[in-house]
């Protein structure tokens, strides 16, 4: 299919053309073993996708249960004891198993190289190594369901002493732990082989700095990877030698410490929260500029705004801890609040990509707003918490769950994003645009229906991690909004599925559908086996704009010429 | 395409865009200042302690922030969204960098952040700091209960689950909490005062309350700890001097002073770890 929008294809001169010329053919496994035997990352990235999208709608399941239990103050569907295990499994489906496989196994395993130009991820073997150790960890972490006590209950965060071997003896915890440990080397591998890539398979041209802000952003997500999943990791087998070897190290009658699991749970955990962030970040970046037909705003100010943050999110994880009574408040209090400057600088890029340019509401675009509002709402609330007088009386209570609600389903909005507007170059058929609205609707206005009457909650003391409220009787309307919120939410989902069903190799996509800038639309959709025939002149980060659209560089303000000059040497 | 109708002066846009900004945000913002203590309580409440009202401001003027930015920022998007839609098929100028404006949404918000900060520092060493005082309370949290001793006296309160105990403390006088737990983590939270701490096992946490008002207030568990952490509740009745020393009296005989020897006993044993055993106990290689 020949997009419209686009000049008259010409040939690239000849010393551009790196890739390709013997490819042309490739004859792979099929059937069964092309999925179980692969180590191209296009389909390792969709194996991930699918079982990451599994994941997500195991957790939101989970999430229905808990919210019809709590539509009243004495909910009987689920037992005190099976609320637990839904909760935590509920936090560790979507933290562990979704939101980080989806984010750096699927859409980064399969973009990443292509946006950089390579032919694959640089240790293909690993990278499949990291599908099946996520999907057994998985597997793991699910199977506590099927034990004598149940799954792990002592919420996805495990505090000590809770989660010892006396206050939770049974085998579900222990599969929690084994099952996070394998998902944890998962995302170990995939970020050296991020890293790796990046550093060493940029295409002739392909300057850091022509990088996209997508690849950027997982290029600092998988930095982070490495500093802080190491500290999970350590932690789990300590966890495991409380529980199991008769060391003391998180028990206070061994002379142990129980806060230090805090330390190292949130040493990770908080960077955890920008690598769940930062690749969605990216995602929205890169489908506001190609629907503002516009470049990045302040592509280079972005970048470092993304380094910032990493930065920063090493030095805060105290934030979690202000009513310990045994960290040091004001200087983790400081560093949360300077999170936010960044933040800041990354919300009025995206308006300033948008600003005066000419939006295409896609669904892909119509998610990535949705993303920008719902995560605004949700890092503004995030200020208040690192100000530890008001994060004591918020701390524990549906304010906290409202805050970070707020921010993973504006990183669901992106992702749904993102599955709109690289599903085509993926799959190479479009997805239906009309469900694709009214999915966004259900999904955008369900997240505000759902968070809100939570802050409210919160600051009316509704404590998290209850499964009944029968003292206070009244909070029972607002809970029936978020409960008729988490609702709308389960219907968009369903209209995802429907949509995938509906579509299902129905619209040829062609190559570049959204008329974009980036190099993963300048190859075929799907991609040939090892990603392209041909190049273009890689002389910005956005070479296939360039390519289509000579006359229309990028310009800084008040400057008379283009931002990078024709005449300018490829790196 | 439509020829745009000749645009005024510069300095007459500007002037009258100054106008325009000092009636819609400069007077609105100049009125909410003056009016402070008639603030909205934005969701929060005013609190019942001398520290929870402080903390009941810092939310007052966090929220004014949060509501300013926060509605600016819509503002912007809402108008590029509504104002940019795509028409035709037209390419817009590509601008990609306004050092200016960068540098601007770079350093404003630096400064906000360090008003917020210092704003933050007063209210926290208000609410952290630990004047000496006459009344003590030892609290001590435990699945799924709490026990208050009062050191020096016979009284102890003490219940599980929703047989909540109700703690007795006077008011118009700063009390001083010792917090403990005998097994794992619990949270001491009462809505009343805007104040949550946790009960670690081996640590004793200190805080100050200086209520300010006599009433009966709800307390309830906030960190999860097993099975019952929704029902392990209690109450804080704040009564004055005089009844508050009439309670104590109540506790002088002979039965209540073993209970409470025996109560005081395991409140500071517990600090140096005793959990009961319950369970399945630790064996090697299980």
């Amino acid at each position: 299919m020949t997009d419209l929008l686009d000049p008259p294809v010409q040939l690239p001169p000849a010393d551009e053309v790196v890739h390709g010329h013997d490819h042309d053919e490739h004859h792979g496994p099929t059937g069964i073993l092309k999925w179980l035997t692969p180590t191209d990352h296009k389909i390792i990235g969709l194996s991930y996708t699918v079982t990451s999208v599994i994941m997500l709608i195991i957790g939101g399941i989970f999430a229905e249960i808990i919210r019809a239990q709590l539509a009243t103050p004495n909910g009987t569907l689920v037992s005190l004891a099976q609320y637990n295990e839904l909760f935590t499994m509920h936090g560790s489906v979507m933290i562990y198993l979704f939101a980080g496989p989806f984010a750096f196994g699927a859409l980064a395993n399969i973009m990443v190289p292509i946006q950089i130009g390579a032919p694959d991820m640089a240790y293909p073997r690993l990278n499949a190594l990291s599908y099946w150790l996520y999907l057994t960890g998985a597997i793991t972490m699910l199977s506590g369901f099927f034990t004598a006590g149940g799954a792990a209950n002592f919420g996805w965060v495990a505090y000590a002493p809770l989660s010892n071997s006396v206050n939770t003896p049974g085998t579900g915890a222990d599969l929690w732990i084994g099952g996070l440990l394998l998902t944890g080397f998962s995302a170990i591998f995939t970020g050296v082989n991020l890293c790796a890539t990046i550093f060493y398979l940029r295409a002739p041209g392909m300057t850091m700095f022509r990088m996209p802000i997508f690849t950027w952003n997982m290029l600092v997500t998988a930095i982070l990877i490495l500093l802080a999943f190491p500290v999970l990791t350590a932690g789990l087998i300590m966890l495991y030698c409380d529980r199991h070897f008769g060391t003391h190290i998180f028990s206070v009658q061994g002379g142990g410490v129980p806060v230090l699991w805090q330390h190292i749970f949130w040493f990770w955990g908080h960077p955890e929260v920008y690598i769940l962030a930062l690749p969605f970040f990216g995602m929205a970046t890169e489908i506001l500029a190609v629907f503002s037909r516009k470049p990045v705003f302040g592509y280079k100010g972005m970048v470092f705004a993304t380094l910032t943050i990493a930065a920063l999110s090493l030095g805060v994880w105290a934030h979690h801890m202000f009513t310990t009574g045994v960290v040091l408040l004001p200087f983790f209090s400081i560093m949360s609040l300077l999170i936010a400057v960044p933040t800041g600088i990354k919300i009025f890029n995206w308006i300033g990509t948008m600003w005066r340019g000419e939006i295409w509401f896609s669904t892909a675009m119509l998610m990535a707003i949705g993303f920008v509002v719902t995560f605004l709402i949700g890092g503004l609330t995030g200020i208040y918490l690192a100000s530890p007088p008001l994060d004591f009386f918020t701390h524990d209570t549906y304010f906290v769950v409202a805050h970070f609600h707020s921010v993973v389903m504006a990183l669901v909005l992106a992702a749904m994003g993102g599955l709109y507007y690289w599903g085509p170059k993926i799959t190479g058929y479009m997805l239906n645009e009309r469900i694709g609205k009214l999915q966004f609707w259900f999904l955008f206005i369900g997240t505000q229906v759902f968070t809100f009457p939570q802050y409210a909650l919160g600051l009316d003391g509704m404590p998290r991690r209850i499964a009944v409220y029968p003292h206070d009787p009244q909070w029972k309307w607002l809970n029936d909004w978020s409960t008729f919120g988490a609702i709308l939410i389960g219907i968009s989902t369903i209209f995802f599925i429907v949509n995938v069903a509906v579509s299902w190799k129905k619209y040829p996509a062609g190559d570049n559908p959204w008329d974009a800038q980036t190099l993963e639309w300048f190859t075929t959709s799907p991609p040939p086996h090892h990603n392209f025939y041909r190049l273009p002149p890689i002389r910005s980060e956005r070479p296939t704009w360039d390519y289509n659209h000579p006359e229309h560089r990028s310009v800084a303000h008040g400057a008379e010429h283009a931002v990078v000059h024709e005449s300018e040497p490829a790196s | 395409m439509q020829t745009p109708a000749l645009p005024p002066q510069g300095a007459t846009v500007r002037a009258r865009r100054w106008r325009r900004v000092r009636r819609f945000v400069a007077l609105p913002l100049a009125a909410l200042a003056l009016s402070g203590c008639t603030l909205p309580s934005f969701g929060a409440y005013p609190g019942a302690t001398s520290g929870s009202k402080s903390v009941f401001h810092l939310w007052q003027w966090f929220s004014v922030g949060a509501v300013v930015i926060g509605g600016f920022v819509c503002l912007l998007i809402l108008y590029a969204v509504l104002r940019y839609r795509r028409k035709g098929d037209n390419i817009p100028k590509q601008s990609q960098y306004h050092i200016p404006l960068e540098l601007t949404y770079t350093i404003v918000p630096i400064l906000i952040v360090f008003g917020l900060f210092a704003a933050t520092l007063v209210v926290e060493n208000k609410e952290t700091s630990n004047p000496p005082t006459k009344v003590t309370i030892n609290v001590n949290a435990f699945q799924w209960g709490w026990k208050f001793t009062y050191p020096g006296t016979n009284a102890f309160v003490y219940g599980q689950t929703t047989q909540e105990p109700e703690m007795v403390m006077p008011v118009g006088e700063n009390v001083h909490f010792n917090l403990t737990s005998s097994d794992v983590l619990h949270g001491f939270y009462v809505k009343a005062f805007n104040f949550s701490r946790y009960a670690l096992p081996g640590v004793r946490n200190e805080f100050t309350f200086y209520a300010e008002n006599t009433g009966t207030y709800f307390g309830q568990c906030t960190q999860l700890c097993g099975l019952y952490h929704a029902l392990m509740w209690f109450r804080v009745k704040v009564v004055t001097q005089s009844q508050y020393a009439a309670w104590l009296k109540t506790f002088n005989n002979p039965a209540d002073e073993a209970a409470a020897k025996a109560a005081a006993k395991t409140t500071y044993e517990q600090t140096s770890a005793i959990v009961p055993a319950k369970g399945s106990t630790t064996k090697f290689g299980r």
